[in-house]
């Protein structure tokens, strides 16, 4: 017995290359910072080459014919590689690497005190930690890499620690943070104290085989959904998305908008469907919350949907400054993307999917040019932005773009991503919500076309020139393409999404 | 009279709620962070309490071990984030800490 399961432990590392890789490339990190600091680009290099090998092996790894990391007792283990995981590890790569770019030319990062190396070691682990996220089905390991990709995440809010405004967004990040996973990992105590087991199959088969009281059950599922709500900056958890947006590095912002949130989302769909989910009922649409039945599920996570897009948008009719702006937005963005979860059946998956993928693109892109414009002129402020869309031609121009497809007008690729969500709530006969759904994005147009108006329909005396760099307009373009490019030509990202809804087990 | 679940359990509660209060109602940074390790630690008791008197075996132990770590790293993290707090504002009152507010 001892040994099968070692040997199940070794077979298991051949299908964990990619993490192993991301591993590989925080050790490596710590010791070359430690011997040629004064380096600029060695470690960046270093973190794109691992990023870029971990993809490698992520993309080469056969698929696996069962869980890994079982011990000999039972066949269930710790861990899955599904198409689903697949997808989220593929957006969370390119975010990280799209961030490591961004780095590069930051004037934040590269001026603050201290010691950069830190920046990069952290981001490594900050991006083993959502892989974690993604693919785990234990409550234990699933308690580890979040407090993994938290605290990596709540130093590098405050990284530029000089500068008052960071140090307040880490603080109140760290406080909000750990209230909300205490109270996750209460809810898994419960949990576990009502099945004995930790993992989410398992707790599934005890659920459905036999009668537990709902009201403990209903607490521990409560606590759990808020959890892992506090990540993708749902409704009543959303408090620090705004103060933290605002204060961390650019860069940060960005990769917390996109990445965490993206295995906030894998998390909460693998882990919610995984437990809750009745497998003997022949219709998955009417059974998809059937053991949680003495309890509307759906309607509640609709209801914060709705509240999420809602406080989001009107909050952010009334910003001055862009990045926090765009923080509200992407709590809207969240309240869009949780409708698909409303559904959860393989349509509202796979269009959460086609959200995130091309969310990707375009919010980095929306804050790329926000951090190239911030570092020239030293402000985020929107009165500032006056005229600029005619001294700097390319990037007002760029940023129409992005925020023209954050808004979901066609011919850009949010248009598609809308499309297909609200398609979705109306083919579930979610009707209401998809109408919500539309308003929200009339209102949103109102914020986004300001900064657009700003730019364009104003005249201002400042001086302004802006020199682009052939890298960062080399990276302006990588994010500008595909972002008009899924508006006209979006079959293959349906295709991978629709490849990508198979979760293990189903 | 012998301690039983019950009595475990509701310990567990009343550290829970008296955690969430003290991250509410206190000012000081440092008491919240008091407050988020008895969050932390009413939920080791449940994991310890439910293995012993479920029979569950081992599993529950190890994951309280695993949090105590957890929380020392975390409790090391805030504590560098509350002394840089510190140096920027001379305060660690959150009240007071209030720059990044429309």
């Amino acid at each position: 017995m001892e040994n099968n399961s070692i040997q199940n432990i070794l077979e298991s590392l051949n299908y964990f290359t990619p993490e192993l890789a991301l591993m590989l490339t925080f050790f490596v990190l710590l010791l070359v910072d430690l011997f040629f600091r004064k380096s600029k680009y060695l470690l960046p290099a270093i973190s794109l080459v691992g990023f870029i090998v971990s993809g490698y092996l992520l993309v080469y790894t056969p698929d696996v014919k069962g869980f890994l990391f079982s011990t000999g007792m039972t066949n269930i283990g710790l861990y899955v590689i599904d198409p689903f995981s697949f997808f989220f590890k593929i957006l969370i790569l390119l975010a990280m690497i799209y961030t490591i770019l961004f780095s590069l030319s930051s004037k934040e990062i590269n001026e603050a005190g201290g010691n950069r190396g830190e920046y990069y070691v952290l981001l490594s682990s900050f991006a083993l930690g959502m892989f974690l996220l993604t693919s785990t089905i234990d409550l234990l390991l699933m308690y580890l890499s979040f407090e993994l990709v938290s605290l990596s995440s709540y130093i590098l809010a405050g990284f530029t620690r000089n500068v008052k405004r960071s140090a307040e967004a880490s603080l109140k990040y760290i406080i909000f943070g750990a209230v909300a996973s205490g109270a996750m990992l209460y809810g898994i105590s419960i949990l576990y104290g009502l099945t004995g087991t930790t993992n989410l199959y398992l707790i599934n088969f005890y659920l459905s085989n036999q009668n537990i009281e709902s009201l403990p059950l209903v607490i521990a599922g409560l606590l759990i959904i808020g959890g892992i709500g506090f990540k993708i900056s749902m409704a009543p958890f959303h408090f620090w998305t705004p103060d933290v947006y605002e204060g961390a590095p650019i860069t940060i912002t960005a990769v917390l908008s996109v990445a965490s949130k993206a295995a906030g989302f894998a998390l909460l769909i693998r882990s919610l469907k995984i437990m809750f989910i009745d497998y003997t009922a022949t219709n998955l649409q009417s059974s998809a919350w059937a053991i949680l039945s003495q309890f509307k599920w759906n309607e509640l996570i609709a209801g914060l949907a709705v509240l999420t897009m809602t406080l989001g948008n009107l909050a952010a009719l009334w910003q001055s400054n862009l990045k926090r702006m765009l923080a509200y937005s992407s709590i809207a963005h969240a309240g869009y993307m949780l409708t698909g979860f409303v559904i959860l059946d393989n349509q509202g998956i796979m269009a959460i999917l086609i959200y995130f993928f091309i969310y990707l693109f375009m919010n980095l892109g929306a804050f790329f040019v926000v951090m190239l414009i911030a570092d020239k002129l030293g402000s985020e402020e929107m009165e500032d932005y006056t005229g600029l869309g005619y001294k700097a031609p390319f990037l007002g121009v760029s940023l129409t773009i992005f925020l023209i497809s954050l808004t979901g007008i066609p011919p850009t690729a949010g248009f598609v991503a809308k499309l297909y969500l609200f398609g979705a709530l109306i083919k579930a006969k979610w009707i209401w919500l998809a109408v919500i759904g539309v308003l929200n994005s009339v209102i949103s147009l109102y914020y986004y076309l300001k900064v657009v108006k700003n730019m364009f329909l104003r005249e201002s005396e400042i001086e302004y020139s802006h020199n682009l760099g052939h890298g960062n307009l080399l990276i302006t373009l990588s994010l500008l393409i595909p972002t008009l490019l899924f508006g006209i030509y979006f079959k293959p990202i349906i295709e991978f999404a629709e490849q990508s809804v198979r979760i293990f087990g189903f | 009279m012998t301690v039983g679940l019950n009595h475990f359990l509701a310990l567990s509660a009343v550290l829970f709620s008296l955690g969430i209060y003290a991250v509410l109602t206190r000012k000081n940074a440092i008491q919240v962070l008091m407050g988020i390790e008895l969050i932390l630690n009413s939920a080791n008791i449940n994991f310890i309490a439910f293995a012993h008197y479920g029979n569950f075996g081992l599993t529950g132990q190890v994951i309280s071990l695993f949090v105590i770590i957890l929380a020392a790293a975390e409790a090391a993290i805030a504590l560098a984030i509350v002394l840089n707090i510190y140096k920027q504002y001379s305060t660690v009152n959150v009240d007071e800490i209030d720059g990044l507010k429309e």
